[in-house]
């Protein structure tokens, strides 16, 4: 199981008020934790990542475990700890570009 | 007894405002969509509970909301917005090869005759449009594949489409404007499109007299005469009298021919509205006097409407989408402000009151005339 933290932009799109969890089949990656996010919430298709080039929208980034993992490919696995549930994933609005 | 709804879009949210056909006592309800910029709301003529809405954030991009019910409930629908084809580049603000990249929605034009069909204005400039109630998009490339699309440059909000008009008398007939490129229209229900701007004069193009180039700020129409269009031009108040086919300035006595909003009232196809702003470096109402201006002679005679705004000591802005008329008689005029007003009159102008005085930066007003 997958945590999910989504910034308060987001959660009001999806009409949420805590953090997702998901169940993730094989490797948690960015893409595939993003990928079950936008099945769960499709309305959160194109608003985490572009629609055609599928990267990070440039205003926010991903954070878990005190690390910024931003800019790690999106087939990498992601931290141990994430994966377990034990910590989880951040998506976090840039300070500016609200 | 008529009711009123009126769309606001603002810079952190929407919100809806409704009255009775007196127009003196409002509720509000909002804001929706809290925190993100709401472009523009519009309702479906042919449903008026069928409302489509344009909301975007620097983090997240496009969303378009839809609601069923006037207003009350929303539902995100499909955000992908893909150009045909390679799109190009247009000119950057120096001159230079720009590549087309979509950033946000200005405008949302619902069919006149099909709630589930809806046209989306939006920048980099190009018209897309829906058949299955926003679900999905589709770019009618036409007006990008013109020709003239590598000379089109953004105005100072970006290259935006911001004006879709539906001619009543013909549905293949559309008018369209983008900033900075001008007027278009199609006849053929948007497979190809021309440029409609002979006699525009713009003295920030190399050519003033261009084919394209021009940074039209607004358009209206009067749907009992759809040859005749009203044009806020960054310069210049601008009259066609054949659908386009030429322009007239109509400027007159208007203390400043700057300005975005234009609009026509609804009972009076000679009877025109815009509110002149000081220039395009000082974005505010000149003198520190809120003037609404009144042509009952389709332009050139202008008279400034003051009841009931500020004469003194106020510098707004009103932006190009933030202006609309109901059908109510007499007619009722609504305009929206930067400094977060939504003023309104009942007598068509005669004098104004204010709906609300502070909300977030005004955008975009609609009104929906409901029995």
């Amino acid at each position: 199981m997958i945590r999910v933290e989504l910034p308060p932009h987001l959660r009001g799109l999806a009409h949420i008020t805590r953090e997702v969890e998901l169940d993730i089949q094989g490797v948690a990656t960015q893409r595939s934790v993003l990928d079950a996010l936008e099945i769960r919430y499709p309305m959160l298709r194109g608003a985490i990542r572009d629609h055609i080039s599928q990267k990070r929208r440039p205003f926010l980034r991903f954070f878990a475990c005190g690390e910024d993992l931003s800019h790690e490919q999106p087939d990498a696995p992601l931290p141990d700890a994430v994966a377990s549930g034990a910590e989880p994933l951040l998506i976090v609005g840039a300070i500016a570009g609200g | 007894m008529s009711r009123v709804r009126v769309l606001v879009g603002t810079r952190k949210g929407a919100f809806i405002l409704t009255a009775d056909g007196t127009r003196q006592h409002w509720d509000v309800s909002g804001p929706h969509f809290a925190g993100w910029e709401l472009f523009h709301l519009k309702g479906s003529p042919a449903d008026p509970n069928r409302i489509y809405a344009s909301q975007w954030t620097g983090w997240s991009g496009q969303i378009i909301q839809r609601s069923n019910d006037g207003g009350g409930t929303w539902e995100a629908v499909g955000n992908k917005f893909a150009y045909d084809g390679v799109p190009g580049t247009h000119q950057w603000y120096d001159g230079t090869p720009h590549p087309w990249e979509f950033k946000r929605v200005w405008h949302l034009e619902p069919s006149l005759t099909d709630p589930e069909t809806v046209y989306a204005g939006v920048e980099d400039a190009a018209l897309f449009r829906s058949n299955d109630g926003g679900q999905n998009w589709q770019e009618l490339s036409g007006l990008r594949g013109h020709g003239s699309g590598p000379h089109w440059q953004p105005g100072a909000g970006g290259m935006c489409l911001h004006t879709i008009i539906q001619d009543p008398s013909n549905p293949d007939r559309i008018f369209i404007a983008i900033s900075a490129a001008g007027a278009f229209r199609t006849d053929d229900a948007g497979k190809t499109w021309r440029p409609i701007n002979r006699g525009l004069r713009s003295q920030y193009i190399p050519d003033p007299a261009a084919e394209v180039g021009h940074c039209v700020h607004h358009m209206a129409m009067h749907r009992s005469r759809p040859g005749v269009l009203f044009m806020q031009k960054h310069w210049d108040v601008m009259r066609s009298d054949n659908a386009g086919e030429s322009w007239h300035e109509i400027s007159g006595n208007l203390p400043t021919d700057f300005g975005f909003v234009i609009d026509v009232h609804a009972h009076e196809p000679e009877t025109v509205y815009v509110v002149p702003i000081k220039s395009d470096s000082e974005h505010y109402t000149p003198d520190g006097k809120l003037r609404v201006y009144r042509s009952r002679t389709g332009g050139n005679e202008w008279e400034a409407l003051t009841k009931g705004l500020p004469q003194a000591d106020c510098y707004i802005n009103v932006l190009r989408d933030a202006m609309a008329v109901d059908s109510l008689d007499k007619c009722g005029v609504y305009f929206g402000t930067t400094g977060g007003q939504v003023y309104a009159s009942a007598d068509a102008g005669d004098t104004w009151m204010p709906i609300v005085r502070d909300f977030p930066a005004v955008l975009s007003i609609e009104v929906q005339t409901l029995p």
